[in-house]
């Protein structure tokens, strides 16, 4: 296990500096000069020029990377052009309401898909399967940002629980920080939950139909403690692959719903940072994100791991 | 009295008859050999008694154990009849045990659902014993896939008699094990099911293995007993054709033309395979595994040679080197006389094809009969026009037994039978000179498999070509092969006559395997010999 975690890890960080090269680059051939844009398309060449400078932008392509790497190492992230603020700060701030967001949307959808999947599989082909199967192509099908306004209208507008948008920051207490994610939350959580319900049913069909359910039968346990303690875990793999993807997904896509519900996260951050060619705004996120990413495979390994003995002794 | 008492079970699912008035009776301490060909409802009268049948099976009849009758008891009831009084066994160890739980979880698990037993740890403990696998040698903490084949089905062993139930059931529990291994697992069923003084149900498509199991034999057909009666005297009277016709199949030697033999096909020369095994450290080498060490053969043509040993012991590792799909990391593959790897040219493999085991897995299942026979021709240079390749597999699905209409239907309108025909006709399409059969009538009933020796013997007496014949049934490798090759831990044993090898063994490996190998007329003179 231990050699496991070690090799996992090693991937993890040449995974990140794989990505951190290839987010470089592509940024470098990017139209726009950051110089230009905080200054203004009217700035006077000599300014700009002495800008760049500053910026240690006239320093060779790999000096520049190796400045940006280490920096970002150190937890300096630079300084926005627009904002005229650290990156690091600007992150923070986004992250506060992201990070819980992306929780929060992928525990609701997980507590939703789980049993609903478990339940459509133990009835397949029966009138409850068949309602789960309905429901869940109904939840893939319709576009989020609309069920959002659907939320809106109905609990803020009509029945005024939930504001209508915005976050009051988290000094404004806990429960009002979920109160105010909450809406996005269901949001956002309506179409992963479907999908995700749909791999728990067809995961669990496959488990159910393994010869060693009829071996656990045969031992005389009923088809639903059969299904309890031997089915269930088996066909955790595939749901816990999704859910790694869910939350790599939810943690930047949450961009509409953010919109939406005018919530300063993440995705709104890399939007404007694009718009507005804050190029050092995207290149920090997409790190930060690339980063998130690869940490949720690393925690999705350890978890097939913990749950399939195979795994653990399988070398990668 | 009876232990079990079937009395006129007919099952039918989705309207379609599976059983038709099946009566069965099984005293305590007396094992019942159930024997048919698949299709025949052997598994499902043990099915019936579990009430474990697929989802909308019907039943009618009546099952009685010690007297009451399962057919009518509730579902709840009915668990608390499985793995207490009732423990079966499967055929396919490999699958049978959940790959997440550890072996004594699981044998723990019949006792805590059955009994408020303290310390069901304890009580796994002695079963597993008992089974043949104390946890001093095999901990309770091991998962399945630390195990071998025999060791896993010893674990659905422990579950099935845990709770002593008063009736066993087997349902073709070696048929997927090494004859080595049969033996001793059919050896543990038969004590464990003496010292209960529980009734076993013996399911099998072998007479040699029920004739030494079982006190009495039942033989089903199409979903009803054809004939019963006690062992010795039923296979002695054999009244009933189907018996009659079963027992020639088990024991059907094909008709060969002993013509003399040609220059040869196929040299192998000192072949080593190893195979990396992983890591033992983060960074250290990687080990390797020598699967095949330093074996030499050679194949004449017309030549039929057998190559028998236990799984693990290299032979498909060989048969794979043989055929060009893997490298070899020592020695050499010749055929027909020039060197054959996997980079020899793709026209060379027309001289070399394969039939495998799984006559259901070695087709695509959306191709028809005809591309699929045809699908070699790629390899022939220059390859034959259209009309000429469709006259080539009409051709050869006639020689195989089937018709030429045939080459328009889909695989999975065929029986295994001649799904295994068509396997060979497209393995014969590109006249090679050698055809590695690897397993290659394992999967089929007796009676077909008969049929199939009689087919591949005529094609290579009319044809000429060799074959190497990959098996580890005995009984196989002696009625086609002229010569047999035994091959133990990658190396060969011995090699010789297949007749010579089988009347006197001289490597004790061998003799082992022979011994092991159930044999009907032995089983019937020992058992004659107790009763007289």
């Amino acid at each position: 296990m231990i050699a496991f975690l070690a090799r996992r890890a090693l991937a993890l960080v040449l995974t990140l500096l794989a990505a951190t090269v290839a987010i470089f680059l592509l940024l470098e051939v990017a139209p726009g000069d950051p110089a230009l844009t905080m200054m203004g398309m009217n700035a006077d060449p000599e300014a700009v020029e002495a800008l760049r400078r500053e910026l240690g932008l006239d320093a060779p392509l790999v000096t520049r990377y190796a400045t940006w790497v280490l920096d970002m190492a150190q937890g300096d992230f630079g300084t926005s052009y627009t904002y005229k603020t650290p990156v690091s700060e600007l992150v923070a701030e986004r992250l506060a309401v992201s990070a819980p967001l992306t929780v929060y949307a992928l525990a609701l959808s997980t507590l939703i898909a789980i049993p609903a999947g478990v339940f459509a599989a133990s009835r397949r082909g029966r009138a409850g399967d068949y309602a789960v199967m309905g429901l869940t192509q109904a939840g893939i099908a319709t576009p989020n940002f609309w069920f959002a306004m659907l939320l809106v209208i109905l609990f803020s507008t009509v029945l005024q629980l939930f504001s209508a948008g915005g976050f009051p920051g988290w000094e404004a207490g806990f429960w009002a920080g979920i109160k105010a994610l909450t809406l996005p939350a269901v949001a956002l959580a309506l179409p992963q939950a479907s999908i995700l319900a749909r791999v728990m049913r067809s995961a669990l069909l496959d488990a159910m139909g393994e010869d060693w359910m009829r071996t656990a039968r045969a031992k005389g346990l009923s088809r639903g403690q059969a299904i309890r303690r031997h089915a269930l875990r088996n066909a955790l793999i595939p749901v816990l692959t999704i859910i790694g993807m869910q939350f790599s997904f939810l943690m930047a896509g949450a961009i509409i719903i953010e919109n939406v519900f005018f919530l300063p996260g993440l995705g709104r951050l890399v939007f404007q940072g694009v718009i507005q060619q804050d190029l050092i705004v995207v290149k920090s996120v997409v790190v930060l994100l690339v980063f998130a990413v690869v940490l949720v495979t690393l925690a999705v390994d350890v978890a097939y791991a913990l749950v399939d003995p195979r795994l653990r002794e399988r070398r990668p | 009295m009876s232990l079990l008492e079937i009395e006129n079970l007919t099952v039918d699912i989705g309207g379609h008859p599976i059983l038709r008035d099946v009566s069965l009776s099984i005293a305590p301490g007396e094992a019942l050999g159930l024997v048919g060909e698949s299709g025949s409802g052997k598994s499902m009268t043990a099915l019936s008694v579990m009430r474990l049948l697929p989802e909308g099976a019907r039943i009618s009849g009546a099952i009685r154990l010690d007297g009451e009758d399962l057919t009518a008891l509730s579902e709840p009831a009915m668990c608390r009849v499985r793995g207490a009084r009732v423990g079966m066994v499967f055929q396919e160890p490999m699958t049978a045990l959940n790959p997440l739980k550890t072996i004594g979880a699981q044998v723990a698990e019949v006792i805590r659902i059955h009994r408020a037993d303290p310390d069901p740890e304890a009580a796994a403990r002695r079963a597993l014993t008992r089974a043949g696998l104390p946890p001093q040698q095999f901990p309770m903490d091991r998962y399945p896939h630390d195990l071998s084949g025999g060791q896993r089905q010893r674990v659905v062993i422990a579950m099935a008699v845990a709770l002593r139930p008063r009736l066993l059931i087997a349902d073709e529990p070696t048929t997927a094990l090494d004859v080595t291994t049969q033996a001793v697992i059919l050896d543990l069923l038969k004590t464990l099911a003496r010292e209960d003084g529980a009734g076993l149900m013996m399911i099998t498509h072998d007479l040699a293995v029920v004739a030494d199991m079982a006190d009495r034999i039942a033989i089903m057909k199409d979903g009803a007993v054809v004939e019963a009666g006690p062992t010795a005297p039923l296979f002695r009277a054999m009244s009933h054709p189907y018996t009659r016709s079963l027992f020639a199949a088990s024991t059907h030697r094909p008709e060969r033309d002993r013509r003399p033999l040609g220059e040869p096909v196929l040299e192998v020369r000192e072949a080593v395979r190893d195979y990396a095994l992983p890591r033992r450290r983060l960074f250290g080498p990687r080990p390797l595994f020598r699967a095949v060490d330093g074996v030499s053969l050679a194949i004449r043509s017309g030549e039929n040679v057998g190559l028998v040993g236990e799984s693990g012991c290299g032979k498909s590792t060989l048969s794979r080197a043989i055929l060009g799909l893997e490298g070899l990391q020592g020695g050499e593959v010749s055929l027909v006389g020039r060197p054959f790897s996997p980079a020899a040219p793709a026209e060379r493999r027309r001289d070399i094809q394969v039939v495998f085991q799984d006559p259901y897995g070695s087709f695509d299942p959306r191709w028809k009969v005809a591309d699929l026979v045809a699908e070699p021709f790629h390899l022939l240079r220059p390859r034959p026009a259209k009309a000429e390749r469709r006259a080539r597999v009409e051709a050869m699905l006639e020689a195989v037994g089937l018709r030429a209409e045939d080459a328009e239907r889909h695989p999975h309108q065929f029986s295994g039978g001649q799904r295994q025909r068509i396997a060979i006709a497209r393995a014969l399409i590109t006249e090679p000179r050698l055809v590695v059969l690897d397993e290659a009538v394992s999967a089929l009933d007796v009676s077909v498999r008969a049929r199939i020796l009689d087919l591949l013997a005529g094609l290579s007496d009319r044809l000429g070509v060799s074959y190497l014949f990959i098996s580890h049934d005995l009984h196989v490798v002696r009625a086609i092969t002229d010569r047999v090759l035994v091959m133990k831990a990658g190396k060969v044993v011995e090699e010789g006559e297949t007749e010579t090898v089988f009347a006197a063994p001289r490597h004790p490996y061998t003799s082992e395997l022979l011994a092991a190998t159930p044999d009907l007329e032995a089983a019937l003179a020992a058992r004659e010999a107790a009763t007289a």
